[in-house]
């Protein structure tokens, strides 16, 4: 006889757990923190042992949106794009210190922080960020996802207002 | 020595030779460019052309310099020009009759600084968009000042 025929779990613990193991990125990668996104992303630190790993190159098919450098105001409406252009359930990650606040640019061209164009759930500082720091926010981001819930079934999400 | 030669031969069509870290400089009036770029393209052999910018003195009259690299294969030499403009008129005429990619750096000139390049046909913006107001290198621009163009979040 098998060990395990069935098992019992709560429906929203093991849809997180599904999902927080197939992170597909969407590397949006428009600064100098793009080679700190290819080393976090290969061999060395290599993502793929969090299960986030497979970088997809259309917003369409990926669940995280990783905003990598410095957004500026002529960018801010592509990133809003390709934002929308992402199906749900999605999740964004400010990756270095101009994503996430503006950095060191104060000036005409820069915005201030992502999070003034699209809701962002995960910061990552610095100058570029260290592996460590990204695989760090991964991971987090991952136990959010765990014990998040996640309404697939039509009962259970919000009925539209008409 | 390319300077001196350059000297005599544009004599009178400049105000002010100079020479710094050992790249000769020319100040001329804007109605004299065309001539002696001309010249210097076809007599000195300086082909290339590397670079238009601009500098702003604030406090000064004329507000504005106008500054124009050259590089020169056969004398192994670069050069440049300085045109003051005024502030009310920051005007200069196009190079884009000798140099095709004048086209799209004075387009940047004109996005950053204002210089109106009489005769370039094509000064849409290049590095800002439709609809930014102002010159954000000029001095007199606030740093803090925001143009975004899609709504921020509330």
């Amino acid at each position: 006889m098998a060990m395990m025929e069935y098992m019992t779990t709560k429906k929203d613990e093991l849809v997180g757990w599904i999902r927080k193991f197939s992170l597909f990125p969407y590397p949006f990668v428009t600064a100098c923190c793009g080679m700190e996104f290819m080393s976090v992303s290969s061999t060395l630190y290599d993502t793929d042992r969090f299960g986030a790993a497979l970088p997809r190159f259309t917003p369409r098919q990926s669940d995280l949106l990783m905003v990598v450098g410095t957004v500026s105001h002529k960018t801010a409406p592509i990133l809003k794009t390709v934002y929308e252009q992402m199906c749900e359930p999605k999740w964004v990650m400010a990756f270095g210190a101009c994503a996430t606040s503006g950095g060191f640019y104060r000036n005409y061209s820069v915005v201030q922080g992502i999070d003034l164009v699209i809701p962002v759930d995960i910061y990552v500082p610095g100058c570029p960020p260290r592996p460590e720091m990204v695989i760090d926010a991964i991971v987090m981001l991952q136990n959010r996802i765990a014990g998040d819930r996640h309404p697939i079934f039509p009962t259970e999400q919000t009925p539209v207002k008409v | 020595m390319v300077n001196p030669d350059l000297q005599q031969e544009l004599h009178g069509q400049y105000e002010e030779a100079t020479e710094s870290f050992g790249m000769p400089e020319l100040r001329l009036r804007a109605e004299n460019l065309l001539a002696v770029v001309q010249r210097l393209k076809s007599e000195f052999g300086f082909e290339l052309f590397l670079d238009v910018t601009a500098i702003d003195h604030v406090e000064r009259s004329p507000r504005f310099d106008v500054v124009y690299h050259f590089y020169s294969r056969p004398l192994n030499a670069r050069f440049r020009l300085k045109v003051a403009v005024p502030e009310n008129e920051p005007t200069v005429p196009t190079l884009t009759t000798l140099y095709g990619s004048a086209r799209y750096m004075e387009r940047e000139v004109h996005d950053m600084y204002g210089i109106v390049f009489t005769g370039n046909t094509d000064l849409r913006p290049i590095l800002l968009y439709e609809g930014f107001v102002g010159h954000p290198l000029r001095k007199d621009y606030p740093m803090e000042a925001e143009q975004p163009i899609v709504n921020y979040r509330q």
